[in-house]
């Protein structure tokens, strides 16, 4: 179990990287506390299991250093530095049976015969395999084989984190959910560093309590599901986390408004403190959520065109337009919608400026 | 939903039956045909039953020519597939390695089988040829074309010069289709080399292996080309593999009934041990028992 301090990181697949571009990763400099459960979100191709394949050393950085608590461990291998990595796709040695499959990264290290006996079968208790153990790992289903790639990780004992690259992707969706609380059970059971990579927010807002996200190679923000969903830093974030997304508009400032369409939207006294001087393209952003929508004109109401209405069951999605800009407004199912024409309200503390796609406040 | 039968379906398959009936089963018919029959000549023949078979199978010289046949075809599964296997994990994964070493590999491939013998002979002469020389010049006497032991080291050798290729070719075809996720995890779990071979390239091979097996088994069991021109049979019969001696038996001395009996005996015996290779092969480390193969 260690801190993982990934120092000034950048990876790139190319010998000769010249543009920002040919980075898989663009520098970074990012601590995973000893002991936190972390899920790395981005869209596919976003570099995830680049940063995956730096922290378990099947891949040296281009660039930086890798530090497990103090120890610099950017050169050594990744049998020397001890690390569970569990792939998309279940691997499990075929010819083996389930218990030669746990044990042999404890054989692989010269474990003596009994404390081998007695971990896989601790282990194999946890993942609930003991009835499987004699039997041949082929024969098994895709979840049974998932935990015991999972297993695999967690049989040595003192493995120094435990990644997961997409690791349910191949599992039906109800022992996916089965699968994922085991994984917490794990965790919780077994303090251990977890990094678990993912691109589905579901998954990852569920089983992390630190939640990082990535876009082009890049570390866009990380922290608390509900740090990421309402404070996004990043506008990427915004409409990533949260369903539907984040509400964007283009915007210009004047006085203690944002001017959308020729509307005004009234900001907060922080945002706008923060936001004198500032250059850049201006948007402002905010969550479907926190939208306001009403019939008769309130103060300082934003006037709309009702666009379509989406019944979701136990909550609507009304797509309004405001000139040219189309904004998403989540609504509990009873409340009433105006039929044609309404009124938007953006309250201050959710409304927030972005420049250049970066939070502003 | 209820099944629905047309008989007229027949006549899709029809073309497929036709094909088949004339390359393999109206010849193959033909042969049983000549084997209960003692022909003297066109329109002279009689029925003579099992005559021919219970002749050939007593036949001494068959006898020997069959252990011979056991013992080329052993060997040269023990010597090509390991080192095949060895060729291919030597290979490079990618760069542009690859593309050298396949097509050196295919080369003996291409090679008319005809000539390859011609090859061997010239590259194997005592007087003049390469390899020849080289091994009478260490004081170690090589004489092929009158040494029993000399001809058979030279025909073993040709034939792995030209067959280990195809084994190399297809488990270097079987190696790079194991995904990465395997050798990572096995980095990850700590396996030695020999345990990522053990554990995951060769049962990864397996399906391309038992292709291999079979292929260079029956190729090996019937060759005739290669050894008829490079030692004709000889010295004495040494080298007198099964065809070789059912050609001399049907060309040379003209006993279509008797070589055509022989001939069933061949294709017999060539197809009982595909089989028992298949089968043991397809099973060797699934820890299946017969009938539940998945």
């Amino acid at each position: 179990m260690a801190r993982i301090h990934l120092k000034n990181i950048a990876h790139s697949y190319e010998d000769k990287p010249r543009a920002e571009a040919d980075f898989a990763l663009r520098e970074m400099d990012h601590v995973w506390q000893d002991g936190g459960a972390y899920a790395l979100l981005g869209p596919s191709g976003c570099g995830k299991t680049t940063l995956l394949n730096v922290i378990s050393g099947l891949i040296q950085p281009s660039r930086g250093q890798v530090f497990f608590d103090d120890q610099d461990v950017t050169n050594l291998s990744t049998q020397q530095r001890n690390i569970a990595q569990v792939f998309q796709f279940p691997v499990i040695y075929d010819t083996m049976t389930v218990f030669d499959n746990l044990a042999f990264p404890l054989r692989n290290r010269g474990f003596d015969s009994e404390s081998v006996r007695q971990r896989v079968h601790e282990i194999a208790e946890t993942l609930e395999l003991t009835a499987d153990l004699n039997r041949r790992a082929l024969g098994l289903s895709a979840d049974a084989k998932q935990k015991i790639s999972l297993g695999r990780g967690l049989v040595r004992s003192d493995v120094a984190a435990i990644l997961f690259d997409e690791p349910l992707t191949v599992i039906d969706p109800h022992l996916k959910w089965q699968l994922r609380r085991k994984l917490k059970e794990i965790h919780e059971r077994f303090k251990l560093t977890l990094i678990y990579v993912t691109h589905d927010q579901n998954e990852a807002l569920t089983l992390a309590d630190q939640v990082v996200v990535m876009h082009e190679g890049q570390l866009l923000q990380a922290g608390t599901p509900q740090d990421l969903f309402e404070t996004p830093q990043h506008t990427f974030v915004g409409y990533f986390i949260g369903s539907p997304g984040m509400n964007f508009m283009p915007c210009a400032l004047e006085g203690d408004a944002a001017i959308v369409e020729g509307q005004r939207i009234p900001l907060g006294q922080a945002t706008l403190a923060k936001a004198s001087g500032i250059g850049g393209a201006l948007e402002i952003g905010i969550r479907p959520q926190f939208l306001r929508l009403s019939a008769q004109r309130e103060e300082s109401g934003v006037p709309v065109t009702i666009a379509a209405v989406e019944d979701l069951g136990n909550y609507k999605i009304v797509t309004t337009r405001l000139g040219e800009r189309s904004l998403k407004v989540k609504l509990p199912e009873d409340e009433a919608v105006p039929s044609e024409h309404g009124y938007l309200r953006f309250p201050r503390e959710w409304t927030r400026l972005y420049a250049d796609s970066q939070l502003v406040g | 939903m209820e099944k629905w039968h047309d008989n007229r379906a027949w006549f899709l398959v029809l073309p497929v039956f036709l094909m088949v009936a004339i390359s393999a089963i109206i010849p193959l018919m033909t042969v049983v045909n000549y084997s209960v029959q003692d022909i003297f000549g066109p329109g002279q023949r009689v029925f003579v039953g099992i005559e021919w078979f219970r002749e050939v199978l007593g036949d001494s010289r068959l006898h020997d020519a069959l252990i011979r046949q056991l013992i080329f075809s052993g060997l040269v599964l023990l010597i090509e597939i390991p080192l095949g296997v060895a060729i291919a994990l030597a290979m490079p994964a990618r760069g542009w390695g690859v593309s050298v070493s396949l097509v050196l590999l295919a080369l003996p491939l291409l090679i008319p089988w005809n000539v390859i013998g011609t090859i061997w002979i010239i590259f194997m002469r005592p007087d003049i040829g390469l390899l020849g020389v080289l091994i009478n010049g260490l004081g170690i006497p090589f004489d092929h074309p009158t040494a029993p032991l000399d001809a058979w080291v030279t025909v073993v050798l040709m034939e792995v010069w030209h067959w280990t290729p195809l084994v190399a070719l297809l488990a270097y075809a079987g190696l790079r289709a194991i995904p990465d996720a395997y050798f990572q995890a096995a980095r990850i779990d700590g396996a030695s080399a020999w345990a990522t071979f053990r554990y995951i390239q060769l049962p990864k091979m397996r399906g391309v292996l038992v292709i291999a097996v079979l292929l260079r088994f029956m190729d090996s069991f019937l060759i005739y080309a290669e050894p008829f021109v490079l030692t004709g049979g000889g010295p004495g019969n040494s080298t007198t593999f099964l065809s070789i001696y059912l050609v001399k038996l049907a060309v040379g001395q003209f006993d279509l009934g008797p070589a055509a009996a022989f001939s069933i005996i061949y294709f017999l015996i060539v197809l009982l041990f595909s089989f028992v290779f298949y089968q043991a092969l397809q099973r060797i480390g699934t820890g299946d028992k017969p009938g539940d193969r998945r």
